[in-house]
C-alpha cells in the first residue's frame, strides 16, 4: 500500500475492486450456464432462468447448469473464505482444508459408511463427509499445535493424517470393490452430479459457516498482531478461535461432503486476495468469499472445455492450477513470517 | 552416546558405539528368525533343516520349488525392499532436519505411483513395464522438486513444503487416472498402489540388489558428511564437507533408492517414516542412524509381512495395509510426544 493514499481513498478503492469482483463472479455465472455438453446461447440463459418451459434448453438451464452454478457457488465461497479464516487464525500461509486432512477425513468416513453400513445414495455421502471432516480438522488442528502452530508443522500434521487416513481408505477399497468403484468417483472432487436437493442440504451450513467467518473479522485482525496484543484490545481470544473453527468445519465439512474434495482453492485464493488489499481481514474475507466462486466455477467451466466431449473434473483443474501457486508461494523468501 | 575404540596389534585402530553395534546385531537376528519363520511357513509347512537341506541343493522336488521359487524371493525382495525405504527415509529425514520430511510425505512416494499408474492405466502394460514406469516417475519426480526447492542451495524446510505442494498436485494426477480405468484396471491399480509382496519373484530380486550394491556403500560412505550437515550449513562448510554437493550425491541417491524399492513392491507407507525414527530411538545416537535405519527397515517390512500373512485369519491382506496401520498410529505417537518436545 502506497503511504501517499489517505486510508478513507484506499477503502473507496478496494469498495470498487470489490464491485468489479462481482461483475466477474456474475459473468463467470453465466458462462457456466451457457457452456457446457450442449452449449446454450446466451438469449436462451434469461429465458430459461425465469419462464422455464420445460422444453429444450430450458431443461438443461433448469434441472443440469443452474445447481451446478449454485453448487459451485456455494462450495467456492465455503472454501475461500475457510481458507482466509483459517491462515488469519493459525497466522500461516499454508493453512488449507485440503492440507490439513480435512478430504481425508471425509474420504475415510465416506468409505467406511459405504463398506461397513451400506449406504449407496451418494446423497447421503454427506453426512457421514461431514462427521469425517470435521473430526479430521480438530485432531489436526491439535496436533499441529493448535497455539503455536508453524507452517511446516501444521502443513506435515496434515499431510501425515492424510497419508494414514487413506492408507485406510485404500485398504477398504480393497476388500470391497463396490466401495472401490463408488469412491473413486467421489474422491476427485467433481461438480458435475450436483442437484437441487444436494443444493439444499449443504446451503444451511455453508451460509451459517460464512456469517460466523464475516463476523470475525475484527477479532482475527487483532488476533493477527499476536495474541497478547489482541488480549489487551480486548479481544476475546478462545471465543474466537472456537468460532473460527466452527465456522471453518461447517464450510469445509459441506463444500467436502457435496462435491468431494477440491484442494488449493483455498490456499490461492486468500493469497491472491492478500496481494489486492493487504493484511485487513475486514477486506480479506469478502473478497475471497467473492473471488473464490470466480475461480471454481471458472475451473468448471475450463474443465468442461478442454477435454471434450468429456469432462475434467474442477477438483483437478484447481489442484494443477494451484499447485504452481502454492511452489511459488513457499519459493518467497518472507513466507514463514506472514 | 559413549564410543569406544577397537585397537589391533598391528596398528588400526576403528572407533565405534557399542548400543548401536548391537542394536544393529539384535535387529540383523531379528531379521533372520523372521525370514526363517516365513521361509518356513504356507500351505506346505517345513522345518529349518529341510529348508537348509533345499537350499545346498538337497530338497525334493517340491521342497525346492517352495523354498527357491516362492518364499526365499519374496523374503529377499521385503529384506531388501525395507532396507532401501528406509535408507531412503532416513537421508531425507536428516536433510530436511525433520522427522515428518520422508520420501512418501514429500511427494516422491506420489511420482513413483504416478509414473506406475500411467504405465497401468494408460497403457495396459506389463508388471515390468509398470516397475519402469515407477522408476521414472520417482526419478522425475525428485528432480523436478529439487530444482523447484533450489534458491542458492537447497534448504530442507522448502524442500519439504515444495515436496508437499508437489504430492498435493501428484495425488490429484493419481485420482484422475483411476477414474479414467475400468473397474479392472482401477483395482489392479489400487492394489499396487497398496503396496504389496505378493508372488514377488527374482524378476524383482535383481535390479534390486544391483541398486541396492552400488548405492547402499554409498550413502554409508556419506554418513559422516551427513551428520556434519545436521549441524547447519556454514558449521558443515567450516568442517570440509563439499555442502551441496554431498547432498545432492545423497538425495539422487535416496531418490533412487525409493523408486527401485517402490517398483518392487509398490508404494509401502510408513517404513521409511518409522524406521528412521524407530532406529534412533533405539541406538539413543544423534545423526542420522543411516546402518541401524536400513537394518531396522528390513525387520520391520518382513515383520508387517508375517502379521499380514497371519493375523488376519485366511484372509491374507497386502504388507502395504498393515504397514499403513501400524505408521498410523506411530504417527500419532510421533506427532504428540515431539510436539511436547518442541522439536517439530
Amino acid at each position: 500500500m502506497k503511504s501517499g493514499q489517505t486510508p478513507k481513498r484506499r477503502n473507496s478503492v478496494r469498495a470498487l475492486g470489490l464491485l468489479a469482483a462481482v461483475g466477474a463472479l456474475l459473468l463467470v455465472c453465466v458462462l457456466s450456464i451457457m457452456i457446457g455438453a450442449k452449449p446454450v446461447p446466451i438469449g436462451d440463459v434469461w429465458h430459461g432462468l425465469f419462464h422455464n418451459s420445460g422444453v429444450g434448453n430450458d431443461v438443461v438451464i433448469h434441472d443440469v447448469r443452474v445447481p451446478r452454478t449454485l453448487l459451485g457457488l456455494l462450495v467456492g465461497l465455503a472454501l475461500g473464505l475457510a481458507g482466509a479464516v483459517m491462515q488469519g487464525l493459525t497466522r500461516n500461509p499454508l493453512a488449507e482444508p485440503g492440507l490439513l486432512g480435512v478430504n481425508a477425513g471425509a474420504a475415510a468416513a465416506v468409505v467406511s459408511a459405504i463398506a461397513f453400513l451400506g449406504v449407496t445414495d451418494v446423497r447421503d455421502y454427506v453426512w457421514f463427509a461431514f462427521v469425517g471432516a470435521a473430526v479430521v480438522s480438530v485432531v489436526v488442528y491439535v496436533l499441529g499445535g493448535s497455539r503455536s502452530a508453524t507452517p511446516v508443522r501444521l502443513a506435515l500434521a496434515g499431510t501425515a493424517a492424510t497419508a494414514a487416513l487413506y492408507g485406510f481408505v485404500n485398504a477398504v477399497q480393497l476388500l470391497n470393490s463396490a466401495a472401490l468403484d463408488r469412491l473413486r468417483f467421489w474422491t476427485v472432487g467433481s461438480l458435475a452430479s450436483a442437484d437441487m436437493e444436494t443444493v439444499g442440504r449443504v446451503a444451511p451450513f455453508i451460509l451459517v459457516g460464512a456469517v460466523l467467518a464475516l463476523g470475525i473479522a475484527r477479532p482475527l485482525n487483532a488476533m493477527e498482531m499476536g495474541e497478547d496484543s489482541a488480549r489487551a484490545l480486548g479481544v476475546h481470544i478462545n471465543r474466537t478461535r472456537v468460532v473460527a473453527m466452527l465456522a471453518v468445519t461447517l464450510m469445509c465439512g459441506a463444500a467436502t461432503a457435496a462435491c468431494g474434495p477440491i484442494v488449493f482453492l483455498g490456499l490461492m485464493v486468500p493469497y491472491m486476495v492478500r496481494a489486492i488489499t493487504g493484511p485487513d481481514m475486514r477486506w480479506i474475507l469478502p473478497y475471497a468469499a467473492v473471488l473464490a466462486p470466480v475461480l471454481l466455477l471458472g475451473s468448471d467451466v475450463l474443465g468442461r472445455v478442454v477435454v471434450r466431449p468429456a469432462e475434467l473434473q474442477v477438483g483437478i483443474v484447481t489442484a494443477l492450477v494451484g499447485g504452481p501457486v502454492f511452489i511459488r508461494l513457499v519459493r518467497r523468501k518472507r513466507m514463514a513470517q506472514l | 552416546m559413549t564410543t569406544k575404540t577397537l585397537r589391533t596389534g598391528g596398528g588400526v585402530s576403528v572407533r565405534y558405539a557399542p548400543r548401536a553395534a548391537f542394536s544393529g546385531l539384535g535387529l540383523i537376528l531379528l531379521t533372520l528368525a523372521v525370514g526363517t519363520v516365513l521361509v518356513c511357513t504356507g500351505d506346505f509347512p517345513m522345518t529349518p533343516g529341510e529348508v537348509l537341506d533345499t537350499l545346498i541343493g538337497r530338497g525334493t522336488v517340491v521342497q525346492e520349488f517352495a523354498v527357491m521359487e516362492l518364499r526365499l524371493p519374496r523374503v529377499l525382495v521385503a529384506i531388501f525392499v525395507g532396507a532401501a525405504l528406509a535408507l531412503g527415509g532416513a537421508v531425507f529425514q536428516s536433510i530436511s532436519r525433520n522427522p515428518l520430511g520422508s520420501p512418501d510425505v514429500i511427494g516422491f512416494g506420489q511420482g513413483a505411483t504416478v509414473g506406475a499408474l500411467a504405465v497401468i492405466v494408460l497403457f495396459q502394460g506389463s508388471a515390468v513395464a509398470t516397475a519402469l514406469g515407477a522408476v521414472v516417475g520417482g526419478v522425475l519426480t525428485g528432480a523436478v522438486i529439487y530444482l523447484l526447492a533450489w534458491k542458492r542451495g537447497v534448504h530442507g524446510y522448502r524442500l519439504v513444503l515444495v515436496g508437499i505442494g508437489a504430492a498435493a498436485m501428484l495425488t490429484s494426477v493419481i485420482h484422475y487416472l483411476i477414474t479414467k480405468a475400468n473397474l479392472v484396471d482401477a483395482t489392479r491399480a489400487t492394489v499396487w498402489m497398496t503396496g504389496s509382496l505378493d508372488g514377488r519373484d527374482w524378476t524383482q530380486f535383481w535390479p534390486l540388489l544391483a541398486v541396492c550394491c552400488v548405492l547402499v556403500p554409498l550413502v554409508l560412505g556419506h554418513g559422516r558428511a551427513l551428520r556434519m550437515l545436521e549441524m547447519g550449513d556454514d558449521a558443515a562448510y567450516a568442517l570440509g564437507v563439499k555442502v551441496e554437493r554431498t547432498r545432492i550425491v545423497l538425495m539422487a541417491s535416496a531418490v533412487l533408492l525409493v523408486a527401485v524399492a517402490t517398483s518392487a513392491a509398490g508404494p509401502i507407507v510408513f517404513v521409511s517414516l518409522s524406521a528412521p525414527q524407530l532406529a534412533r530411538r533405539l541406538t539413543r545416537a544423534p545423526g542420522p542412524n543411516l546402518a541401524v535405519s536400513a537394518v531396522m527397515g528390513s525387520a520391520l517390512l518382513l515383520s508387517a509381512d508375517w502379521i499380514a500373512g497371519n493375523a488376519f485369519g485366511d484372509r491374507q491382506l497386502p504388507v502395504g495395509v498393515v504397514t499403513g496401520i501400524l505408521g498410523g498410529c506411530y504417527l500419532l505417537w510421533l506427532l504428540v510426544s515431539e510436539r511436547k518436545a518442541g522439536r517439530i
